[in-house]
């Protein structure tokens, strides 16, 4: 800690600001103002570091997240693909106690109280908040599909879109499927959590086979009428590296899948069995968001003021990442989380402190996909406040894609983890 | 004779509108806008391996490297698209906040 940070902690006349830098307040003690972040992911680790640097670590700040490492989604499918393993994606969040004096609490926020500014945890105990940051990325909604409420069908059919367990059983089914065999990856209508995540998947996936199973054959089967994100790019390396291994069916809804017999059932298409089913459905923010009544568009997603990210149903909580309306053409994001967490942790320091919100917030979004184990496709822009629309605009003649997949792009893609993974949690 | 001298003051009224609206971006706005740079190239531009840092760079050489992406002088595989994201006052602002920060 430097002195100088020390002194500002010691102004706001808290004891527990001091103790909060060693880790070890009180939950919900002091009389510093109280930050609480919902949500340990790119959005919200980010949002509670940046609150205290940016706080001069005055302001006290807890975060609640129910897992007890951060395992990054970027990246993971690296993992299916077989190039990568699970400690290459996870982080601890020791260092935001550490280093930022950030309160992790390991647990599960089961209500949000509004009217009091509350949050009730699983365990039974309460914290009280000035501000909420919620950031509890997406959940999958399974009601849509009937036959996953079939016992043990989510534990057959899996998504692996939350890195962690389900990532790990992916690979080892794609492991222990015999060669000449089918894996099928099913993608639902936009938006859902990052675009271009399923059409990486099956790279990856398809390069597996290529080197270990290569009778084997990789079946996208997608809602969207074309590939949602770099899809010249995607077509190029499935015509040419994974030619009569990946193929590419547009406009296939699933609409409900028999885990006994490994069916996924359409709209419109003839049913289609698979050794290796993995089903993408429908999704939307975070259970806690919408229980919330946070999630006004389509009762999917929250909608948020843009300078502050503060939610537009409810006072003193703001919502980040992948649970809000997003802006046109802002991606649901790992990065674009980091860069919300940002922007919200200004606001809330302004708000607390009384300042002057930013009113010109203007950042990028830089997406790296793997087409194989080393060659990498980007898509980037730039997103700038828009004070008449009061939305995040793309600016105009910003932004693009790779001219084609290359390795130097496959060793910045690393670079850009190694570097996110420090910006959110070191 | 007459056109150069317009041409004269009209540069260096340019030049004064820029300095002045370079003064007027204030600090915590310049901040957050160089923390969107932060994800690739570090917390306040001290970066992790693999990536160029931009902490204690002088305001110069960022700008001059962020003016040539822009114009395409500078090869590169995604500055090129992303500073031209950003306008020349933004860039001036960015660069001083990363100057000034510890290597």
């Amino acid at each position: 800690m430097k002195r100088r940070q020390f002194i500002q902690t010691a102004s706001w006349g808290s004891a527990a600001g001091v103790l909060g830098l060693s880790g070890c307040a009180t939950v919900g003690s002091g009389s510093g103002p109280k930050v609480v972040v919902v949500g340990g992911g790119y959005g919200g680790a980010t949002a509670a570091k940046y609150v205290r640097m940016w706080s001069d670590y005055g302001i006290q700040v807890t975060l609640v997240e129910p897992n007890a490492s951060f395992v990054s989604c970027p990246i993971s499918n690296l993992v299916i693909g077989g190039s990568k393993t699970m400690g290459d994606i996870t982080t601890p969040y020791d260092n935001l106690s550490k280093r930022h004096g950030v309160n992790v609490v390991r647990g599960f926020v089961t209500q949000i109280d509004a009217e009091k500014r509350l949050v009730k945890l699983a365990d039974g105990s309460e914290l009280s908040y000035d501000r909420l940051i919620l950031s509890p990325g997406v959940d999958l909604m399974m009601d849509t599909l009937p036959g996953m409420s079939k016992p043990g069908a989510q534990d057959k059919i899996l998504h692996a879109w939350k890195a962690g367990p389900q990532t790990l059983a992916l690979r080892q089914q794609l492991e222990a499927m015999p060669d000449g065999g089918v894996f099928a990856i099913t993608i639902p209508l936009a938006p859902y959590r990052c675009p271009p995540g399923p059409y990486e998947r099956a790279c990856q996936v398809a390069h597996y086979f290529s080197k270990a199973k290569p009778k084997s054959k990789v079946l996208i089967l997608d809602e969207n009428d074309d590939v949602t994100s770099k899809g010249p790019l995607f077509k190029k390396a499935w015509a040419e590296r994974y030619k009569g291994i990946i193929e590419y069916r547009p406009k296939h809804k699933v609409v409900d899948v028999d885990a006994a017999t490994n069916t996924l059932k359409f709209e419109f298409n003839d049913d289609l069995k698979a050794n290796v089913l993995n089903v993408l459905p429908m999704m939307r923010a975070g259970d806690i968001a919408v229980k919330t009544g946070l999630a006004t568009a389509n009762k999917r997603w929250c909608e948020v003021d843009f300078l502050t990210f503060e939610s537009k149903a409810a006072p003193n909580i703001h919502v980040l990442g992948d649970s809000i309306q997003v802006a046109p053409l802002m991606p649901k994001s790992g990065h674009m989380a980091n860069q919300h967490g940002k922007t919200c942790a200004a606001a809330v320091v302004a708000l607390l402190t009384g300042k002057q919100v930013n009113d010109t917030p203007i950042y990028n979004n830089t997406c790296y996909s793997f087409v194989s184990d080393e060659d990498v496709v980007h898509v980037a822009s730039v997103h700038r406040y828009d004070a008449e629309k009061k939305t995040m605009l793309t600016v105009p003649g910003s932004g693009g894609v790779s001219s084609a997949a290359n390795e130097l792009e496959g060793r910045y893609a690393l670079a850009w983890a190694r570097n996110i993974w420090a910006d959110t949690l070191a | 004779m007459k056109k150069i001298h317009t041409a004269w003051t009209l540069a260096l009224l340019l030049v004064a509108a820029s300095a002045s609206q370079a003064q007027a971006v204030d600090p915590l706005q310049a901040r957050s806008w160089a923390a969107g740079c932060a994800n690739c190239h570090g917390t306040n531009g001290q970066a992790q391996p693999g990536m160029e840092s931009l902490a204690g760079v002088s305001q110069e050489d960022i700008v001059k490297k962020m003016q040539d992406f822009k114009t395409g002088r500078r090869p590169a595989t995604i500055m090129h698209q992303l500073s031209k994201g950003y306008s020349d006052e933004q860039i001036q602002a960015i660069a001083a906040y990363f100057a000034a920060q510890k290597k």
